[in-house]
């Protein structure tokens, strides 16, 4: 890891162990924006790193945005820290102004783009959108009556908002566009291409959150069954428990070595094969992690008081966020079935040259 | 948790030339019939023929300094013609254990004479070893073992048994765990390694076979074995530290999740004109399995190639490896209605049939998954 990517980690590492406490995630749970935390990180440039200076970011690549992500994911820090940058990310790959404002995106809901003598008009609805309350802008994907792929930002102000929350509630709220009227200049045509690029950045970010977030798990649990005292002796101590900890030490080494493969490459290139390759893996990790997290736990775990379930039910949410294990694979089967005479050369991504008499 | 951290590796640029080699060299020999894809090749497909033209294209102690028939190549050259050899199901079991454990063995431990003695042989795919370690009362408790070593002028006598020893009958030499001092209260002291050569007098090697029938494993009974004493390995009363290095080589290479790839390659292309769902979610899993186990294994590769041991590293692999081996036999006898048997004449039905028969062995052999949990456990500091 570069010295400035593990100097960003450092950062903000300190600023959500000071900050992200159990109490601050409980109260935003129960609605209240946890506005200082925000700004701490606002203050520091941590809520626009991936975002060229020149439009009014903090600097820095995808590495280091994912590194963030990940590092946001460990200590299930409720702000849209993720969902601000990748925004921004779109808004600048395709020539949009950046605001300093919070941003949300909404890319997988379809809203109308039509033209209107001068600027246009943007109906239709946005599902499931994060912090759609708390923040100012949101971009959205949509198309035109004759199909062309458009983007833009909008004003919440213009929106309307519903509330709605994830498993761990965190906001992901519904937000109406009822005859939005914007300028030529706020609107861009945007090709399938980029669109893909941003859905899987999307996903990445949540291979970020749940690597973190596994990585807390094993932690908590590791602690507990070592604390934890019955028969006369810790937890820990008993084979049963042993195993189930090992296995989970296993998802979580695994999927922390596919984060750590997607921060090394995404600068280069992530294929939309290994971005859906990462979530499934990690989606199947958060399941059989937070599993066994919770039976070595026992009924404490299960409790509002102890803190595991503030990284479980972001890790149930988060797996089912731009594609479900499943939803992943079958896309991935089927590009692999088509390439069926050559696995290896997929595996490999060195086509291969096998006998054809096999 | 630093022993769970796995640094992400890329192939360099050599390594993936040397892909282009191998692969063309598999394809030829595949042609030509000289092998027949098969699963869990690494126990059961025995090729001493096979074994010398690896051998004789610089693919075996790969990494090894040339003055001992080595190539001086990097860990993850290595990893490559490995990996390239398992997919393809070749015939690679009489090198195995000596190019994957042997080599490294010496190299660290070994005298120089032993090293000019054994390595280039090994190198050029004509010697091969058998790993003694388990006995009929040392299972997982491998530090029990009570083969013993006695001393008598400048020679070992070895009285004892060694049990599961795969490819014992076609081997040369075995590396054998043996006590060299009396058991005491530390069962981990006073063991050492030695190089006993199989065809000594007083060695019996009895077949033990496996439920097909097939004969990989052996029973090797020595009884008053005389070994000259410079074929101790490092140092006497060393043997458990010294088996223990060997352990991140043994469980963290491809051959840990890739028993049954063979059998996944067939039913990938039996089903390239599926349109089922149900199949298309299947094989898209055990593909990012594959995927996400490979970058596991070649992150070991890259700490062995940095000098370290990593041993909690490899045991993660090989549980989470061996678990897929069984994974993929699961998902494929479900996908495709087949009568398994070796002697099918489809590919599929008889690849089938040899992974469910070698499958039980694959989370038992090179540590059970339960004593690879423990160890992992240890690691985390919980035990």
């Amino acid at each position: 890891m570069s010295e400035i990517r593990s100097m960003l980690e450092d950062t903000v590492s300190k600023v959500l162990k000071d900050l992200c406490t159990k109490e601050l995630i409980i109260a935003a749970e129960k609605g209240e924006f946890p506005a200082m935390l925000w700004k701490t990180l606002e203050e520091l440039g941590l809520t626009s790193v991936g975002i060229s200076e020149e439009r009014g970011g903090s600097g820095g690549d995808l590495g280091d945005f994912m590194t963030l992500v990940k590092t946001a994911g460990y200590y299930a820090a409720p702000v849209p820290l993720a969902e601000n940058i990748l925004s921004k990310i779109a808004l600048e790959k395709s020539g949009l102004p950046i605001s300093d404002q919070i941003s949300t995106f909404s890319f997988e809901n379809e809203i109308e783009f039509d033209k209107a003598d001068s600027g246009w008009v943007l109906s239709g609805k946005a599902k499931y959108v994060p912090w759609a309350r708390n923040a100012r802008t949101i971009t959205v994907l949509g198309k035109t009556f004759e199909n062309k792929r458009m983007i833009a930002n909008v004003s919440l102000e213009n929106c309307e908002a519903r509330h709605h929350e994830n498993l761990a509630g965190d906001p992901r709220d519904e937000v109406l566009l009822n005859q939005v009227r914007l300028n030529d200049h706020e609107v861009k045509a945007i090709d399938n291409g980029m669109i893909s690029e941003f859905i899987n950045l999307a996903a990445l970010t949540r291979v970020m959150l749940m690597a973190g977030a596994l990585e807390r798990t094993l932690e908590l649990s590791v602690t507990y069954t070592k604390e934890r005292t019955q028969f006369g002796r810790p937890i820990g101590k008993f084979q049963a428990v042993q195993q189930n900890l090992a296995v989970l030490a296993g998802e979580t080494t695994a999927s922390l070595a596919v984060a750590d493969f997607i921060i090394s490459n995404i600068d280069s290139t992530i294929s939309a094969e290994e971005a859906a390759m990462a979530k499934i893996q990690l989606g199947d990790a958060a399941e059989a992690g937070s599993r066994i997290a919770h039976q070595v736990h026992g009924a404490m775990g299960f409790t509002d008081e102890h803190p595991l379930h503030q990284s479980t039910r972001r890790l149930w949410s988060w797996r089912d966020e731009f594609g479900s294990e499943s939803m992943l694979a079958r896309q991935l089967g089927e590009r692999v079935l088509q390439q069926s005479q050559d696995l290896w050369g997929f595996i490999t991504k060195i086509p291969g040259i096998k006998a054809k008499n096999i | 948790m630093k022993e769970l951290t796995l640094p992400n590796i890329e192939l360099p640029e050599e390594a993936e030339y040397l892909r282009k080699e191998i692969r063309e060299f598999l394809n030829k020999a595949s042609i030509q019939g000289s092998f027949e894809p098969k699963c869990d090749t690494w126990l059961g497909g025995y090729s001493a023929e096979f074994s010398r033209k690896i051998g004789q294209q610089g693919w075996l102690g790969m990494t090894w300094p040339k003055k001992y028939g080595g190539h001086e190549r990097s860990a993850l050259e290595r990893f490559v013609v490995t990996e390239e050899l398992l997919a393809a199901g070749a015939p690679v079991a009489a090198h195995w254990f000596g190019d994957r454990q042997t080599g490294p063995l010496l190299l660290r431990y070994g005298t120089e004479e032993q090293k000019q003695r054994f390595l280039p042989l090994l190198a050029k795919g004509e010697i091969y070893f058998a790993i003694g370690l388990s006995e009929p009362n040392s299972g997982s408790d491998l530090a029990s073992v009570s083969t013993r070593a006695k001393k008598s002028g400048n020679k070992w006598i070895v009285n004892g048994s060694k049990i599961w020893t795969s490819g014992a009958h076609h081997a040369h030499y075995m590396i054998t765990l043996v006590r060299t001092a009396p058991l005491g209260d530390k069962k981990h002291e006073g063991l050492s390694q030695i190089l006993l050569d199989l065809s000594a007098p007083g060695i019996t090697i009895r077949p033990i076979h496996l439920m097909t029938g097939e004969h990989h494993f052996n029973e090797v009974i020595m009884e008053d074995v005389e070994v000259s004493e410079d074929m101790i390995i490092g140092e006497e009363g060393e043997g458990w530290k010294q088996s223990l290095a060997e352990l991140a080589y043994e469980r963290s290479g491809p051959e840990r999740f890739m028993s049954t790839y063979p059998l996944l390659e067939e039913l990938v292309r039996r089903l390239s004109d599926s349109d089922s769902d149900y199949a298309k979610i299947a094989v898209g899993r055990l593909v990012a399995r594959l995927w996400t186990l490979r970058k596991m294994s070649l992150g070991v590769a890259g700490l062995l190639e940095q000098g370290k041991s990593p041993e909690i590293a490899a045991a993660l692999v090989k549980d989470l490896g061996t678990e897929y081996e069984n994974e993929i036999i699961k998902v494929a006898r479900l996908l495709i209605p087949s009568n398994p048997s070796v002697t099918a004449e489809s590919r599929f039905d008889a690849l089938l049939a040899q992974a469910i028969l070698h499958a039980p062995g694959f989370t038992l052999r090179g540590g059970t998954t339960e004593i690879l949990r423990g160890i992992i456990a240890r690691g985390l500091g919980v035990r």
